[in-house]
């Protein structure tokens, strides 16, 4: 992108747990998001949120925000969603169909009582007659990978549980995460198995939230109330069943890593830190494997060791992730709003020093059956 | 037989004949005539050459585990009272994966690449569902 579009405002809906509607929390974080640019609702011209959960798409969301947008954009593929919108929403700017694009989350999943992981996954298409009969859950669609992963790979339980142990440390530097008391790797294989071979703390949290981010077009960008963060890459890409032929252990981001690294014209070398999905544990690690920062199946002994700590090689999820921070089931737009905080230095405590650009990593649906990946790579002004 | 408390497949005239082999106990892979490329779960294309001229073809029903995991807590209709059980990918001996469970075996003793076959559950007067066990 030659003038890449600018990431003027993001907001993160505190809470955990809410006695506010879905409705609400995309309202409060978008009020907040646009205060953060520096703009105003009457600018916003372009809306992006997910289709999925009935009330809450771009029909009944603009509709209760009172916005007039000339785009709208409700692309559903998982928890990578707001990953993709920034994608989709630059596109738009590039092109002219608008240039203040507003991207909104909001859900209750905890207040609900909603068992993310652990409930029946079945969508109402037409695969769940061939998959549904089963004991299908989110976790259960993930440990196949995981099992497998330690099959051919020799990958540890362990080794899992470092990517854990390192968004947890984070989170305790984050004051409005979930879970902030630290943990260790025995703590995380010693707890609970769910769904063989991830245990209970190998799995996310179920919270409450939401978040709003704006993308502008870059002529906006003197007027933003705060240094932008430019859009440097965006690359999206859904594996699938593939009709029976899959290769579960190389998941989409094998194919959207080298094509973002590549758009920004960045190596690994260059990302100050990473924001990567974490609905589990495997998926970080196959994730990192994918989009190239190790060997295929060497992502055990890459995470060994504290590398994905604050003042390790490579800082991921400093939140705390959906692992300890808070994960209302999709949870895209989070990844977005921590990195583009972390590039404009105001993560305080948990701010990785220097940091210039940034990797954002989506992964929407299962491991294991069907998924989406959207990857973002974001640099500081 | 007892009420059967587990999902049920929604089927339409799509996946019938899946279905019907499936109460026959023959588990039916379908085979493009365009291409020759086979696949699971069945569909009216082939997912290779998107034709629509697909045969039906008996399969013998032996694979190894692909995957698998066992279960310990899950929300999932009438598999609560089952707890532990095995969710797996069979790679059949034909090459394609079916997403199934495994029955008949201990969960921990269950391994990725151990040799199994079909089995039918008749779960009322028209389904009868597959899923593998030890060979």
């Amino acid at each position: 992108m030659t003038r890449a579009p600018l990431i003027a405002g993001v907001y993160e809906f505190p809470e955990r747990k809410t006695a506010k509607s879905a409705l609400e929390i995309q309202a409060i974080s978008a009020r907040a998001a646009l205060a953060d640019a520096g703009l105003a609702p009457k600018d916003v011209d372009g809306y992006f949120t997910v289709g999925t959960n009935p009330g809450v798409g771009p029909l009944a969301t603009v509709d209760y925000l009172n916005l007039n947008p000339r785009y709208i954009d409700g692309t559903t593929i998982g928890g990578s969603s707001f990953v993709a919108h920034v994608n989709h929403a630059a596109a738009a700017i590039a092109e002219g169909r608008c240039r203040v694009a507003l991207i909104t989350y909001g859900s209750t999943s905890r207040s609900s009582g909603i068992a993310v992981g652990t409930r029946e996954r079945i969508a109402g298409e037409y695969v769940d007659q061939f998959e549904g009969l089963y004991g299908i859950s989110t976790v259960g669609l993930y440990a196949l990978v995981a099992q497998r992963h330690m099959h051919v790979y020799g990958t540890t339980g362990a080794q899992l549980a470092e990517i854990a142990v390192a968004c947890r440390r984070h989170a305790g530097l984050n004051p409005v995460a979930l879970y902030r008391e630290p943990i260790t790797i025995d703590d995380v294989v010693r707890s609970p198995m769910i769904s063989s071979p991830l245990h209970l703390l190998d799995c996310c949290v179920i919270t409450d939230g939401g978040g709003a981010v704006v993308v502008v077009h870059p002529d906006l960008g003197r007027d933003l109330r705060k240094p932008p963060v430019r859009l440097l890459a965006g690359a999206e890409a859904i594996a699938h069943t593939a009709a029976g032929h899959r290769d579960y252990l190389v998941s989409a981001a094998a194919q959207t890593g080298p094509r973002a690294l590549a758009e920004a014209g960045v190596s690994h070398d260059d990302i100050d830190m990473a924001m990567i999905y974490d609905s589990f544990t495997i998926t970080v690690l196959v994730t990192l494997e994918d989009l190239g920062f190790c060997k295929k199946g060497d992502g055990g002994r890459f995470v060994e060791g504290g590398r994905l700590g604050l003042g390790g090689a490579l800082p991921v999820n400093t939140d705390g992730g959906g692992l300890s921070s808070n994960h209302p089931g999709m949870r895209g737009i989070f990844l977005v709003i921590e990195a583009v905080k972390q590039l404009r230095g105001e993560c305080g405590a948990r701010q990785v020093p220097d940091c210039r650009v940034a990797l954002v990593h989506g992964t929407g649906g299962t491991l294991g059956t069907r998924h989406s990946s959207a990857t973002l790579i974001l640099g500081a002004t | 037989m007892a009420e059967y408390t587990k999902p049920l497949p929604e089927i339409t005239a799509e996946s019938r004949p899946f279905w019907e082999g499936c109460k026959r106990r023959q588990l039916l892979v379908q085979r493009c005539r365009a291409c020759g490329a086979r696949q699971h779960y069945p569909r009216g294309v082939c997912a290779a050459c998107w034709s629509d001229d697909l045969e039906w073809l008996p399969s013998p029903g032996r694979g190894r585990v692909y995957s698998f995991t066992v279960t310990h807590r899950t929300q999932a209709r009438g598999f609560r009272d089952e707890l532990p059980y095995v969710l797996a990918w069979v790679e059949l001996d034909e090459g394609v994966q079916v997403l199934t469970n495994l029955v008949g075996c201990d969960p921990e003793k269950v391994r990725i690449g151990m040799e199994v076959r079909v089995t039918f559950e008749d779960v009322n007067a028209d389904v009868s569902i597959p899923r593998f066990t030890p060979a």
